[in-house]
């Protein structure tokens, strides 16, 4: 085996070994809580006889090893428990809302991701001049704002104001897809300025550290375009941490989404996940969390395996 | 007032440099005029302007600095006003450049014959194939291995000295009028220095372009330029001929580049025999992770002598300071101290037996925490191994700096910053001092000096030896050092000792081949030198 | 402190805008009880009473006072965040530097574990946590804590490793120097810089989070004033054109921007002239 293949197969077994450590995380945590979670849940309504039954739910009454593996070969045949507050399959109550969260951030990334890194090159390109400086302006005052607030003055501009677009996205498995793009609109710009504005700055920053290397220094004395020197010589050696640097700010999508469904009352995980916090529904919020934290963790991997892939160094060995 | 033959004039040039610290003049008032044919000689030190200078031939000027005064006219073409535009069109295509280092000036991402091709290409003066004909031909010019492949390959497939011709080629694909060199073989170790040298003159002579050639030594310069300005401080120092200016220097401050050259430290008795050494180092072998860098490595160090130790870039030279004094504990073999064997890490040392090694490095810069005055740097050694507070703490303190010729008034409290070069240097070697050792290791430590500097401390050193009785152990590239200052030499080679012995018999022949190579490619102060040694090499190659 | 003079003066209006701010609301947060015009809790009229008379910002959807309640906000909101940042900076900033010094395998174990912690979306992993362990002011803040103590240890490891091996470190070293001597005298006084903007920048991710946590109902609670919360509960009025929800909301923004231009400065202070 190359060794470039045998060091993304490495990669790609240590993201199953994270996957695996986090899952177990996700599932051990309950036990952190000194004193016993059944009663802690109940308060003060808590009887021997609800206790008791709250403990069988969450299989507090058997050994938590035996019960991991349980949880984990349900998982991987679909079977993700039982809702603590209304005894559901957390398998129906998410299903549609995972599609719902996965179409709405899919939508975001699509429009942010391209965004940001043009407005990241072009700042670059030419920086310390108004326009970079503008743009960095706007954006170090986009990622300041919390997502919330991006919302509802978007909410009070376009809605309330203007009357363009609806304020809430309720959307359902029978909207057609029209409609659902109309609806989420407002959620999706609303993502858009929050991630976008760190992933230019970082896109940016980037480039520019590259710019103060002597081959770049080279490519200007060759009397090259400035728009060459900056795509041909600085953006591929930037390519490695601009990939990281989006996968990284996905995150930030992960956080906003959570926030924007609540706002604009989307039928997603997030609102889900949030719902069942509040009510202190512990097997949805570990299933919900493990989603999120998996689906993290695979966009990471993918990174790093592209990351790898594009490293001339790595890819001609000597 | 231009002959027709002129390319370059600068007139009354004046740059300046921005920094937080405020503005301070680079380049002041240089005249120069370069005729079309002919070899340029800039040389100064470090902080003269040369590079900078090198940099306003082509019209360009680093981030930071700025053009206050004077003219460039390049073939009638006014640089300093001319625009953005006007100045790109001319780079690379009649100016072209050749950096210090190519290892980093070459992009990374991209094959060396893309690279080699773009100037001619995007400049319009050739299409692809023939730019790359071009570049192949040069390729071949400059003796590279393979020329039809090697532009297929990145640069981190190529070594230094091959990058460094490939770069040179890279400048000359669309002949341009005028090529600046700056310091294409300073990163270079000397052996390989000297067929790159000989590779660039070949190919400029070919090509018949004038240049500009940079660099810190005098040597160098001497057997590539037709005529050569010293600069020092960004001013003109003095501007001769080649062969005047070797002949016959008349400024002192050329006269001061000979300096370290003609140093020559005190003369020691003869050893008695049979002595306990100072320093034992028996059978070392060294690696970090899984490469090996030192193999079976043994020396003795003898009370009050100096030992140099004498090799290219990975001989490990340097290596074997770190395992003397524990920062790399050894695979195998061991370092006895006055006849007792140290533990491999220093972490299992005593503190009297890390008192009397002490290490001075080759980087002033680095060697020095900025955030300590000079008094926080000498003063703990004092209170940590000797336990002096106070009055008494402070008086040794004033002692040890007029003792390496610093006044203790006035830089006692002085920051690292606030201090050059060479004074930074003076410090590490007061606070080596502080600890009162009996072995002091120095790595390198004249290498990021400038000449006059370097040899002021090499001075400094034997007076402290023969005051203090002091062992030293002297690690360098650098054979005039060794010249200057040592009892005994040490070649390594990858890792090896190659040959050991007294001074005066490593510098008489006969030498071992590598000794041999590594004495002869020491440039000398002699225009004819390089000639004469290839000419030495050709014949004494088996044909 | 003359350097501090003159780095002032060389400031960019983004930076004293950013200074001039943060101390604006240092001091309402400090003065809090003086400034405002009632007390916290106290209900002084209908909810959702429009601004003007004695309540100039109106009411709350329970009748308190706008005005008072976005001044003890500042108190409020702005202390926990800060006393979150400075235990996460305790935590992650002090193992973090001692695990770049020894490195070895102490530095390996905490390397991995939070490789793991990492690996989880830090909104997620606080979610997952404040859903076991209940939501509390005194949870979030340790629950907040941990998860940022996570990235200030990746780059207080990175500073420390980074100066671990400069000259004057080894010869500390060599000196025979102990593990203290080497980080407090040797690498902190030269990570100064980069943890100061790590700080501002941390506290901004925090304040932020804190916001967004209360803001789903999940972080500071009734009846304790604060920003986020202030924002959800009156969420309502937005639809009929009331902008008052807005107020807590761009306070908070407000907030962030300034110490986001102050950070933004100084980094680009410390990286000297590269750009």
């Amino acid at each position: 085996m190359s060794p470039l293949a045998s060091m993304i197969v490495k990669r790609i077994g240590l993201g199953f070994v994270t996957l695996a450590v986090v899952s177990a995380v996700v599932f051990f945590a309950v036990y952190l809580l000194p004193g016993d979670l059944a009663e802690e849940i109940l308060g003060q309504a808590a009887t021997p006889e609800t206790v008791a039954n709250i403990r069988r739910e969450l299989g507090l009454d058997r050994p938590p090893i035996e019960r991991y593996v349980d949880w984990i070969t349900g998982l991987l045949s679909g079977d993700f428990g039982r809702s603590l507050a209304n005894g559901r399959p957390i398998a129906e109550l998410a299903g549609m809302r995972l599609v719902n969260t996965l179409y709405l951030a899919g939508f975001a990334a699509a429009v942010s991701i391209p965004l940001s890194l043009t407005l990241g090159i072009v700042a670059a390109l030419y920086r310390e001049k108004l326009i970079d400086r503008s743009i960095n302006v706007a954006a170090l005052t986009a990622i300041s704002l919390p997502e919330f607030f991006i919302a509802y003055i978007l909410i009070f501009a376009l809605t309330v104001k203007a009357g363009w677009l609806p304020s809430l996205a309720t959307v359902s498995a029978d909207t057609p897809l029209g409609e659902r793009m109309f609806r989420s609109i407002l959620p999706v710009l609303t993502l858009t300025l929050a991630v976008a504005a760190h992933v230019m700055r970082l896109t940016r920053a980037a480039i520019v550290n590259l710019l103060a290397s002597p081959y770049i220094e080279m490519a200007r004395l060759k009397g090259l375009k400035p728009w060459r020197v900056i795509l041909r010589h600085a953006l591929p050696n930037a390519l490695a941490p601009i990939i990281n640097v989006v996968v990284l700010n996905l995150a930030y999508l992960i956080v906003g989404v959570v926030v924007v469904e609540v706002v604009f009352a989307y039928p997603g995980l997030g609102q889900l996940m949030v719902d069942s916090v509040g009510k202190r529904d512990v097997p949805v919020v570990q299933a919900t969390c493990l989603f999120f934290a998996s689906t993290y963790i695979m966009l990471n991997l993918v990174a790093d395996v592209a990351t790898i892939a594009a490293d001339p160094r790595l890819l001609h060995r000597r | 007032m231009t002959v027709p033959d002129t390319l370059l004039t600068m007139r009354g040039l004046a740059i300046e440099g921005r920094s937080e610290r405020g503005t301070t003049q680079i380049v002041t008032g240089i005249d120069l005029n370069l005729k079309r044919g002919e070899v340029l000689g800039l040389i100064g030190e470090s902080g003269a302007g040369k590079s900078t200078l090198g940099l306003a031939a082509m019209g360009y000027t680093r981030d930071g600095c700025r053009i206050t005064a004077g003219s460039i006219v390049f073939d009638g073409i006014e640089l300093t006003t001319a625009g953005d535009e006007a100045r790109r069109r001319l780079r690379g295509s009649r100016i072209a450049y050749v950096a210090q280092s190519a290892a980093a000036a070459f992009n990374p991402a991209m094959r060396l014959i893309d690279q080699s091709v773009e100037i001619a290409v995007q400049h319009g003066v050739m299409n692809n194939a023939e730019a790359a004909a071009a570049a192949i031909a040069l390729y071949r010019r400059m003796q590279l291995p393979s020329p039809e492949e090697i532009g297929f390959r990145y640069p981190h497939q190529v070594s230094g000295g091959q990058l460094q011709r490939a770069m040179t080629a890279m400048a000359m694909v669309a002949r341009p009028d005028l090529i600046v060199f700056d310091e294409p073989t300073t990163a270079l170790d000397v052996t390989t220095q000297i067929e790159v040298l000989a590779a660039i003159r070949d190919a400029v002579e070919a090509i018949g372009t004038s240049a500009i050639y940079i660099s810190h030594d005098l040597a160098l310069v001497a057997q590539m330029a037709d005529r050569i300005m010293v600069l020092r401080h960004g001013r003109l120092v003095e501007e001769a001929d080649t062969r005047t200016m070797m002949a016959s220097p008349r400024q002192a401050y050329t006269k001061s580049l000979w300096a370290v050259r003609t140093f020559r430290g005190s003369r020691k008795p003869e050893m008695a025999a049979g002595t306990t050494p100072l320093l034992r180092v028996e059978r070392l072998t060294a690696a970090y992770d899984e490469t090996p860098v030192l193999q079976d490595v043994s020396l003795d160090l003898h009370r009050g002598r100096t030992v140099a130790v004498v090799g290219e870039s990975g001989s490990g030279k340097s290596t074997l300071a770190r395992v003397i004094t524990g920062l790399l504990p050894p695979r195998q073999g061991s370092v006895a101290f006055e006849g007792k064997t140290l533990a491999g890490s220093y972490r299992g040392r005593s503190p009297e037996e890390l008192r009397r090694v002490q290490m001075i490095v080759q980087m002033p810069d680095t060697a020095l925490n900025p955030r300590q005055r000079v008094r926080d740097a000498i003063g703990r050694p004092l209170k940590f191994y000797l336990g002096l507070t106070g009055e008494a703490r402070e008086r040794r303190m004033r002692e040890l700096l007029t003792e390496i010729e610093l006044d203790p008034d006035q830089y006692v409290d002085r920051y690292p910053a606030e201090l050059s070069g060479g004074q930074k240097q003076r410090v590490c070697i007061a606070r080596a001092l502080a600890a009162e050792p009996a072995l002091l290791i120095c790595d390198e430590i004249t290498s990021a000096l400038d000449q006059l500097v370097a040899e002021e401390m090499l001075k400094l050193l034997d007076r402290l030896q023969r005051e203090r009785g002091l062992t030293y152990l002297f690690i360098t590239h650098d054979l005039a050092t060794v010249r200057a200052i040592a009892d005994e030499v040490v070649v390594m080679k990858d890792g090896r000792i190659v040959e050991a012995g007294p001074r005066d018999r490593m510098f008489a022949p006969p030498h071992h081949p590598y000794t041999d190579l590594l004495l002869s490619s020491v440039p000398e102060m002699d225009p004819d030198w390089l000639d004469r040694l290839l000419d030495q090499r050709k014949a004494q190659a088996p044909s | 402190m003359a350097d501090l003079a003159t780095a002032l003066r060389s400031a960019p209006p983004s930076a004293w805008f950013g200074i001039s701010v943060s101390a604006l609301y240092v001091f309402v947060a400090l003065g809090a009880p003086v400034v405002a015009p009632f007390g916290e809790t106290q209900v002084v009229g209908p909810a959702f009473a429009p601004w003007g008379g004695a309540s100039p910002l109106g009411t709350d959807n329970l009748g308190r006072d706008m005005a008072t309640r976005l001044i003890y906000g500042a108190r409020n909101t702005v202390g926990i965040a800060v006393v979150t940042t400075v235990l996460a900076f305790l935590i992650g900033g002090g193992i973090g530097l001692i695990s770049g010094t020894v490195r070895g395998w102490v530095d390996q174990v905490l390397g991995r574990i939070v490789d793991v912690m990492m690996a989880i979306p830090s909104l997620i992993f606080s979610l997952l946590l404040l859903a076991i362990f209940g939501t509390s002011v005194v949870s979030m803040i340790t629950i907040i804590a941990l998860i940022e103590a996570t990235r200030i240890f990746r780059l207080a490891r990175a500073l420390a490793l980074g100066i671990a091996v400069l000259d004057y470190v080894e010869a500390a070293k060599l000196r025979g120097e102990g593990l203290i001597w080497l980080i407090t005298r040797e690498i902190l006084p030269n990570a100064t810089a980069p943890l100061i903007a790590e700080f501002g920048l941390r506290f901004c991710f925090v304040f932020l989070f804190i916001s967004a946590l209360s803001f789903l109902g999940l972080g500071i609670q009734p009846p304790t004033a604060d920003w986020g919360s202030m924002v959800r509960d009156n969420a309502a009025l937005i639809s009929y054109g009331d902008i008052t929800p807005l107020l807590p909301a761009g306070a908070i923004a407000l907030l962030t921007v300034a110490v986001n231009f102050v950070v933004d400065w100084l980094l680009h202070r410390s990286s000297g002239l590269k750009d």
